[in-house]
């Protein structure tokens, strides 16, 4: 008893203790004391924050002044920046050119056919990699065509090649900067670290207000979402390039420029093409979120379709879009993996057969297409629709499983989320905080004990903490779910590689999958509540279980596991007292990844009726106001960072211990 | 050899850790425990070297002796805290940006360990990649490159990416690069400590073969000390920052300056090193069976004379200096002396 009883233990179960009993009374303590602040946070303590900011955005908007040009001209200046290519784009791969507007508008040229655009993504395929990719992209693009979302597939394409340049380019010189400058990584790093946890819709809501509804806003938001993980890999990728390729660059005689660009930044160049692709994906994700302030495209058509419970369209548009994921996730990975080659000789046309090949074909579906319209615009009564037959599936598998669903629902949210939720939400807002700072304290030493107390004040002291326990809640429930599915997959995928093959291709189709996806099968059979939001998230977030677990076992050294079968261990021995230890600071960091993850689903689930923070930047975001979503979405934030630096910590601790 | 020092470094520190300078400059000559009361690490203490014309200097030591920064410090890769290189009489250390990157288009060249070449450049490429830096026309220095990729043996394999090669190839690349701007100064960082051994010995005669005829002044970094006596003419021994002996390698052996340099050559295979006339003794008898040169290593004449019945004549410059006995090439050979 006295061996068991360790400092340590006695604390956790000691918190534990305290914060299940005030949990659990806190309603009775307040009417015994009549202290209505043990529960509710005061209004007359809460902070104006939100009225401030968004004091501040009417100011930055109606009268800031820059002494040569307003904000409202800045912003401005910048929107026409972004139009005018973004417009570009659209003519050409859909509105076609023209001159002149209204009735006398007068064609120039029409847009790209399809034929067209499906050879070009053909083109791309067979010049990134091979034959077999250059099928499956040129499939992605005509099941575009064949099912009817042509038209949408090409405005969120159009939105994705605008903002991935910007994002790239733009993520390249910040990271080159900040690997530069010393003072200026500094600057960037916290802000990289907010960027990446607050939810998008809580920028979503300052940017309307700055440029307004449509399309220019939605790709401001595209790429500032998209650019930070472009940021963080320009630098990480600089940084590890050999010491030694660099003094060799320095010996060459290069100047600071010539190191950069023809030593540091080629070397690096495999690297960095994983974060175009990171950007690729970002973008598409967000293009489709941002539908919700005016971009159209794919996202609308599925936020429509849900919001009319048309469940056949929701499930095609929602489809269109994982085509599209898969197609151009596959195609920037090939361009990420493809090793230099050198350039066969011969004239212009032979040395880039592509090039050639595609221009051809353009020039001749725009003088065929003027002959033949089925050429230029796929027919409309050669379109499939699949939307029938996915409300029929839907309505059968309602009819027939309707009670089997309801069952599983009730059970799991009578005996683990409602339980769960009223732990969480009887916690006094006081207690929240004290516990925080302890557990963090505890783990991370004093200062992250500060860090986390001052952060959950600034919630509380928001006037959020209900909403943030409900969060807390959901969240800590999804992960929960999520890990005690992950790890025995990802365990599953380590031990048997014919199994890992499949699973964790499931796993990287699932990742690139846009958020919002999701959402569609869920609100179809479970309708909208923290059920299926918590299965929303749950799916989201559990690929970097998987991912982590598997990767966490298969890094195990070989001598390792060698040393034990020769101490006589039986493979499940092997697996307890070998290599999941050894594994733990990979699962950790796995973890936090399904933390991460879960969170920013979070955010997205409150479309289907969630009351948590997601809600709060959400109803910021359909009122547009800029201070609710600000202090929202710092909220969320706040319980991001808090729950990273606490898992990280635990992380280090445990390589600290295994001399990692 | 032609005597005239090329490189000069005087009094060259560099040390690691917080207020290195300030330190210094109130502490002229730290001893070691001095530095790590302040919390610094020396990782080249006091260093004095003078580098002739057309010489192999090695410096040799352990990892962690300092003898990587310390050619870093010469090639000024690395900012001394304190001293002074003198290039062709010139310091520097008091150059500009601009001036150094002069003196290293034009004079200096260098071979790494790892290779370091990169990765998305041919072979043809790389080598002519100094060239390219300096905007060298196209033709002119892929010609350039030509040459040197045909001097270190690799025609043939001009298009290859530096992945496509074995070890031993890329550090050929390696070498063809920093020799395609003709450098007077050739710095090799440990060039073949990451081959195999076979590969290493290959890499060894070829080097010796490129040098016979390029004649260059090279600084070489080892930590192997058969290498050190294959290639060096004059070796610098390197422990903990501090220079503890420079010599060549025969007085190294005879010699030792400290117990260290002692304790480091005494499994060395002393018949590679020890010359003829580091044996001779004044002559005995009047028979002879034959004549040695003077700077004869015993393993290339310890046959003939172990197995000959009278002494040998040490000849140096057409003079008799002594003679050569059976005795003492056996004490040699089996490791007595």
């Amino acid at each position: 008893m006295g061996r068991w009883l360790t400092s340590g233990r006695v604390f956790w179960l000691g918190l534990f203790a305290v914060t299940w009993l005030l949990s659990q009374y806190s309603f009775q303590l307040y009417k015994a004391l009549d202290a209505r602040w043990i529960i509710r946070y005061p209004k007359k303590w809460q902070l104006p924050l939100e009225d401030s900011i968004s004091a501040f955005l009417n100011w930055l908007v109606e009268t800031a002044n820059f002494y040569f040009f307003t904000f409202r001209e800045l912003t401005r200046a910048i929107a026409a920046l972004l139009e005018a290519p973004y417009q570009f784009l659209r003519n050409l791969l859909i509105e076609g050119f023209t001159t002149g507007y209204g009735d006398s508008a007068v064609q120039l040229a029409p847009s790209l056919g399809w034929v067209a655009v499906v050879v070009c993504a053909i083109a791309i395929g067979h010049y990134a990699r091979n034959w077999a990719l250059a099928a499956l992209v040129g499939a992605c693009f005509l099941y575009l065509a064949i099912f009817g979302q042509w038209h949408s597939a090409m405005i969120t394409l159009a939105s994705v090649l605008i903002a991935v340049p910007i994002g790239a380019v733009g993520g390249l010189f910040l990271g080159i900067a900040a690997y530069r400058v010393p003072w200026f990584n500094r600057l960037l790093q916290p802000v990289l670290d907010l960027m990446q946890t607050v939810p998008v819709f809580a920028y979503l809501v300052p940017i309307l207000i700055l440029f307004g509804f449509g399309p220019v806003a939605a790709l401001v938001a595209t790429v500032v979402y998209a650019m930070p993980p472009m940021v963080r890999i320009t630098i990480l990728s600089l940084r590890s390039v050999p010491e030694e390729i660099q003094e060799a660059g320095r010996m060459a005689g290069c100047t600071r420029r010539q190191i950069m660009w023809k030593v540091l930044v080629p070397s690096a160049t495999p690297s960095l093409m994983v974060g175009v692709n990171q950007v690729i994906m970002l973008s598409l994700n967000m293009v489709i979120i941002a539908s919700m302030i005016g971009a159209g495209g794919l996202g609308f058509d599925v936020l429509a379709s849900l919001r009319r419970l048309d469940i056949g369209a929701g499930i095609e548009a929602g489809l269109a879009i994982v085509v599209m994921a898969i197609a151009l996730d596959r195609a920037s990975q090939a361009f990420a993996e493809r090793s230099q080659r050198s350039l066969p000789d011969g004239n212009l046309l032979q040395r880039h057969p592509w090039s050639s090949t595609v221009l051809l074909v353009i020039l001749a579906n725009l003088v065929l297409g003027h002959f033949i319209p089925a050429l230029q615009t796929y027919p409309d009564a050669m379109t499939l629709t699949t939307g029938p037959f996915w409300s029929d599936a839907m309505e059968w598998i309602n009819v027939n499983f309707f009670d089997t669903f309801e069952a599983v629902k009730v059970v799991v949210l009578q005996g683990l989320l409602l339980p769960v939720k009223k732990f969480f939400s009887g916690i006094p807002w006081a207690w929240g905080i004290i516990a925080t700072g302890l557990i963090s304290w505890r783990i991370g030493g004093w200062k992250l004990g500060v860090m986390a107390a001052l952060m959950m004040a600034f919630i509380a002291a928001s006037g959020l903490w209900g909403k943030a326990m409900v969060t807390i809640y959901l969240c800590g429930v999804s992960v929960l779910i999520a890990t005690v599915i992950g790890i025995p997959l990802g365990i599953w995928a380590a031990e048997k590689p014919a199994a890992g093959r499949v699973i964790l291709g499931l796993m990287d189709t699932l990742q690139t999958l846009p958020s919002f996806v999701y959402l569609i099968p869920v609100v179809m059979l479970f309708r909208v509540g923290d059920f299926s939001a918590m299965i929303a998230v749950v799916l989201y977030a559990l690929a970097p279980a998987v991912r982590y677990a598997a990767h966490g076992l298969r890094d195990v050294p070989e001598q390792m596991i060698e040393a034990g079968v020769m101490s006589g261990c039986t493979k499940r021995q092997l697996l307890w007292r070998v290599k999941l230890p050894l594994a733990t600071p990979q699962l950790l960091l796995g973890l936090n990844q399904t933390i991460m993850l879960a969170i920013s689903m979070l955010v997205i689930t409150a479309l289907v009726g969630t009351r948590d923070l997601g809600q709060e930047v959400y109803i910021a975001l359909t009122k547009a106001n800029a201070g609710q979503g600000i202090v929202a979405g710092l909220s969320v934030a706040f319980i991001a960072i808090v729950a990273d630096r606490i898992v990280n910590a635990l992380a280090e601790g445990q390589r600290r211990r295994l001399g990692l | 050899m032609n005597q005239s020092v090329i490189l000069e470094c005087r009094d060259v520190w560099k040390l690691y850790g917080p207020n290195a300078e300030t330190f210094l400059n109130n502490t002229p000559a730290p001893k070691k425990g001095d530095l790590g009361r302040a919390g610094l690490i020396g990782a080249v203490r006091a260093a004095n070297v003078q580098i002739f014309k057309g010489e192999i200097f090695v410096i040799m030591g352990l990892s962690g002796s300092g003898k990587s920064t310390l050619v870093r410090c010469l090639s000024r890769l690395v900012e001394p805290t304190a001293g002074e290189i003198h290039f062709e009489g010139e310091n520097l250390l008091n150059m500009s940006d601009k001036e150094l990157i002069q003196i290293r288009r034009s004079k200096m060249g260098m071979v790494f360990q790892q290779f370091a070449l990169l990765p998305h450049l041919t072979v043809l490429e790389n080598a002519a990649f100094p060239l390219d830096v300096q905007g060298v026309p196209k033709a002119e220095r892929l010609a350039r490159a030509q040459e040197v990729v045909e001097l270190v043996g690799l025609k043939g394999r001009e298009g290859y990416y530096p992945r496509e090669l074995s070890g031993g190839q890329q550090q050929r690349v390696g070498i063809a690069r920093s020799l395609a701007v003709e450098p007077d100064l050739w710095f090799l960082d440990e060039p073949f400590s990451a081959l195999d051994p076979l590969i290493r010995r290959e890499m060894q005669d070829e080097f010796i073969r490129l040098q016979n005829m390029l004649h260059k002044t090279i600084i070489f970094i080892t930590h192997d000390f058969d290498e050190a006596i294959r290639l060096a003419d004059r070796i610098a021994v390197m422990k903990d920052g501090a220079i503890q002996q420079v010599a060549k390698p025969e007085e190294l052996v005879l010699n030792p300056a400290t117990d260290y340099v002692a304790e480091f050559t005494r499994h060395v295979n002393r018949a590679k090193v020890i010359t003829a006339a580091a044996l001779a003794e004044p002559l005995s008898g009047d028979s002879f069976s034959g004549t040695v040169p003077a700077n004869a290593t015993i393993e290339t004449i310890g046959d003939r004379v172990e197995a000959a019945e009278h002494p040998f004549h040490v000849e140096q410059d057409g003079k008799v200096i002594g003679q050569i006995t059976r005795s003492a090439v056996i004490d040699v050979l089996v490791g007595r002396r």
